[in-house]
């Protein structure tokens, strides 16, 4: 069964494997997204996500669906995890699996393509200094609002 | 009218909360809200897209008073 959400727990890699894996499927494509610790060449210590909870669930459903469209006889699973993050700890996850790996890695490939353009996640890092940023559109520096700590 | 809009993220701290209340006149669209937000503060960061109701909607689209409207800054998922 394939299913998404946004998540306050760790995500349990292994559990979210075994949901997508079955006798048919002999291919299981995964992506985890893990917090990094350098952000434009500073220091970061850990990063809060936050979300508009009920878009994000529904526009991550959509993804789902699309993504199963584009795959079909695809089954996955796409969770979010908000809260505050440590560095190193896994924020995103897509399990993906078919029975060939072609329409596995298009569907994950895909599922988390889509959910770092559409679902409304924002994420503040935190640096060893104490001062606080938050990320958006995560491409240049002009996109960014420094928030004193 | 007056309509309550949900904010996020770097316009929640600009503006102080997680709700912003704004003046439209009727009928009211999406890219009338757009602007009226815009005039909160000039320390607001550009290009915030709008949803009406969980979904995301174009500067066209008629927002009404009972509509749940969300300005959603550049996302940063993953």
């Amino acid at each position: 069964m394939s299913r998404s959400g946004i998540v306050t727990a760790p995500i349990d890699v292994d559990a979210i494997v075994n949901e997508v894996r079955a006798p048919g499927n002999g291919a299981i494509a995964t992506f985890l997204g893990t917090v990094r610790n350098r952000s434009d060449s500073r220091t970061v210590v850990s990063l809060e996500y936050s979300a508009y909870t009920g878009m994000a669930n529904r526009e991550m459903e959509a993804i789902v669906r699309e993504a199963i469209a584009l795959a079909p006889g695809v089954q996955i699973v796409a969770v979010h995890r908000v809260g505050n993050l440590d560095v190193g700890d896994t924020c995103v996850m897509i399990a993906a699996a078919h029975p060939h790996r072609g329409p596995a890695f298009d569907a994950c490939r895909y599922a988390i393509e889509e959910i770092k353009k559409r679902v409304p996640i924002w994420k503040r890092e935190r640096y060893a200094d104490g001062s606080t940023v938050w990320i958006e559109a995560c491409a240049t520096d002009s996109h960014r609002t420094p928030i004193n700590a | 009218m007056n309509l309550t809009v949900r904010v996020f993220a770097s316009y929640a701290d600009a503006l102080g909360a997680n709700t912003a209340t704004i003046s439209v006149s009727e009928p009211a669209t999406v890219g009338a809200v757009r602007a009226a937000v815009a005039a909160l503060s000039p320390s607001l960061p550009p290009r915030p897209l709008i949803a009406v109701n969980e979904e995301y909607a174009t500067d066209d689209v008629t927002v009404n008073a009972t509509d749940d409207v969300a300005v959603i800054p550049p996302v940063a998922g993953g």
